[in-house]
């Protein structure tokens, strides 16, 4: 039985702007992810890639279509599926004003994990991603990679049977990007763990069982890398060729940045005080 | 439904930024300063008395009141900023119930909002208002309670707010009514007829006149009827937030 499986699933965000019909980001996406699975999920950006995920980890309501997740529905049954699951999510998630060691502690709190494992877990995913000796810096202080490591050292805390990792190497030193992924396929290979991953990365999407090209949320490929490349090229030809032969060659317009927005709000903040 | 450790998370969060919040530490000592100073010193010198007490007196209860409301908004309001910066998704996405995390928020802005009424007290020597250490007592889990009510009502609003920009709007079309409706700055005796009328519709007007009775032993209302009032309305507004929260995505 497969532990993701999603069925013509319809996501329409309601216009906003100027009378706008509203925007479809996920245009009848149908495919399963089996146990034990590393799943690689790509696309340009804008591709409906974050917005399957969200409504697979239950932040977002479908608005056509069904998911599943470990035999759950992600509509009728999102308590059970939050209970399978952990995400590193794209974007910043941090409280900043706590310590790297309370955000983690925060978060084992909130997942159940007993007391007596909660300090000698936390230590070790403080030390996969080199932050032992900053755990009671107050976050805000942090670089943008250190955050971003800190967010993954959160998000394999719980060790849950479904991970999502959202670019979860964006803005990372090759150090670390080598050391999280050791850390994850030592998780993979001593704990039955399923992993979802979407990236920019084309090494990393080689290292997946199977990968899904998604494009104006449609379907576009389907199939592990060497399959891929048999069938829409030459097994010489990389990922890279693949997926720009599938999605073309045009440059995509990035989303307006959340950060820029959480810079105006820091602006209000400071002025209402 | 009720998850100890999500609402311990939440309440333990809550009061350790508020420790390192200095902005809010001074906000909560600057806004009763004001306060009394001005209204208590300047509009009661040409006041003089209310009834058988000092103006100061009277307005006391009232300061309470209004840091109490102030914190409990300010507190409430923070959900909008968890949402812009990212960490509700942390939170939302977590196996715990959405019920729990409102009582737990309420709890928690509960707690902060009861530190920022706390702070008034300190100000009891300056003022000349005679209080014994029992009737402080007596008055904190009402101030608790107090703070329980707006803490709800701010948690209701804010789930429904999308940006921090409505604040303003807020303040003044919610927190200020409620605290001058309140009977907490000028008696409301012989104010006209539609102001009485609201006042009695303003769970706060229960509150300041319950914090009145403990200080000054005056009440306007009995007792039974504040309570009733106070512990309808924090269960009212409490339901109402859990449910705004369980729509929000
Ligand atoms: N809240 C929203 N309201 C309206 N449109 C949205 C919203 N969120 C995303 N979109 C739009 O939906 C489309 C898909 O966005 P999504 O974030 O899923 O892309 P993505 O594949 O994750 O891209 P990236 O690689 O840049 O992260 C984009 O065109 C985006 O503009
Ligand atoms: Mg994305």
């Amino acid at each position: 039985m497969p532990i993701i499986e999603v069925e013509h699933l319809i996501k329409r965000y309601s216009g906003t702007v100027s009378g706008s019909a509203g925007f479809t980001a996920v245009d009848d996406l149908s495919f399963s992810v089996e146990p034990g699975e590393l799943f690689g999920f790509l696309g340009p950006n804008g591709a409906g890639k974050t917005t399957t995920i969200s409504v697979l980890c239950t932040l977002l309501a479908p608005t056509g279509g069904s998911a599943q997740v470990a035999g759950f529905d992600c509509v009728r049954e999102s308590r059970q599926v939050r209970e399978q699951i952990g995400i590193i999510f794209q974007d910043p998630s941090l409280d900043e004003r706590l310590t790297a060691w309370e955000n983690l502690r925060f978060h084992a709190m909130i997942y159940h994990i007993p007391p007596r494992e909660r300090r000698t877990r936390i230590e070790s995913v403080l030390e996969m991603v080199d932050l032992a000796d900053r755990r009671n810096s107050i976050v805000k202080k942090f670089s943008g990679g250190m955050k971003r490591r800190l967010e993954i050292a959160r998000g394999l805390l719980h060790r849950p049977k479904v991970l999502f990792l959202d670019e979860p190497t964006i803005g990372l030193d090759p150090q670390t990007r080598r050391k999280m992924w050791e850390f994850v396929h030592s998780l993979r290979s001593n704990h039955q763990i399923t992993l979802f991953l979407t990236t920019h990365y084309m090494e990393e999407a080689e290292a997946c069982d199977r990968v899904l090209i998604i494009d104006h949320g449609k379907l576009v490929a389907l199939g592990a890398p060497q399959e891929l490349k048999a069938r829409y090229s030459s097994p010489e030809a990389t990922l890279e060729d693949i997926f720009i032969q599938l999605t073309g060659h045009e440059i995509r317009e990035e989303p307006a940045g959340s950060r820029d927005v959480t810079r105006t709000l820091r602006r209000w903040s400071r002025n209402l005080r | 439904m009720i998850d100890i450790a999500a609402i311990q998370m939440i309440w333990l969060r809550d009061l350790i930024r508020f420790t390192r919040d200095r902005a809010q530490i001074l906000g909560a000592i600057a806004r009763p300063v004001l306060w009394l100073l001005i209204m208590g010193f300047g509009l009661g010198s040409s006041f003089g008395r209310v009834g058988e007490t000092s103006y100061l007196e009277f307005i006391f209860p009232g300061i309470i009141a209004l840091n109490l409301i102030f914190a409990s908004f300010l507190s409430a309001i923070s959900i909008i900023w968890d949402r812009e910066f990212g960490f509700l998704k942390e939170i939302l996405v977590a196996p715990i119930p959405r019920f729990s995390i409102a009582v737990g928020k309420a709890a928690s802005g509960s707690t902060v909002s009861l530190l920022h009424g706390l702070v008034v007290m300190l100000f009891i020597p300056l003022i000349h208002v005679q209080l014994t250490l029992g009737q402080i007592l007596l008055a904190l889990p009402l101030m608790y309670l107090m703070a329980f009510v707006s803490t709800s009502l701010g948690i209701l609003i804010a789930c429904r707010m999308t940006s921090f920009e409505g604040f303003g709007t807020i303040a003044n079309f919610v927190i200020m009514p409620l605290f001058l409706l309140s009977g907490a700055v000028f008696p409301l005796d012989n104010a006209p007829v539609w102001l009485k009328i609201i006042s009695r519709l303003n769970p706060f007007t229960y509150g300041v006149d319950l914090l009145r009775g403990v200080f000054s032993g005056v009440m306007h209302y009995s007792v039974a009827l504040d309570l009733s009032v106070l512990f309808f309305c924090a269960a009212g507004f409490l339901g109402l937030a859990v449910m705004a929260f369980e729509k929000m995505d």
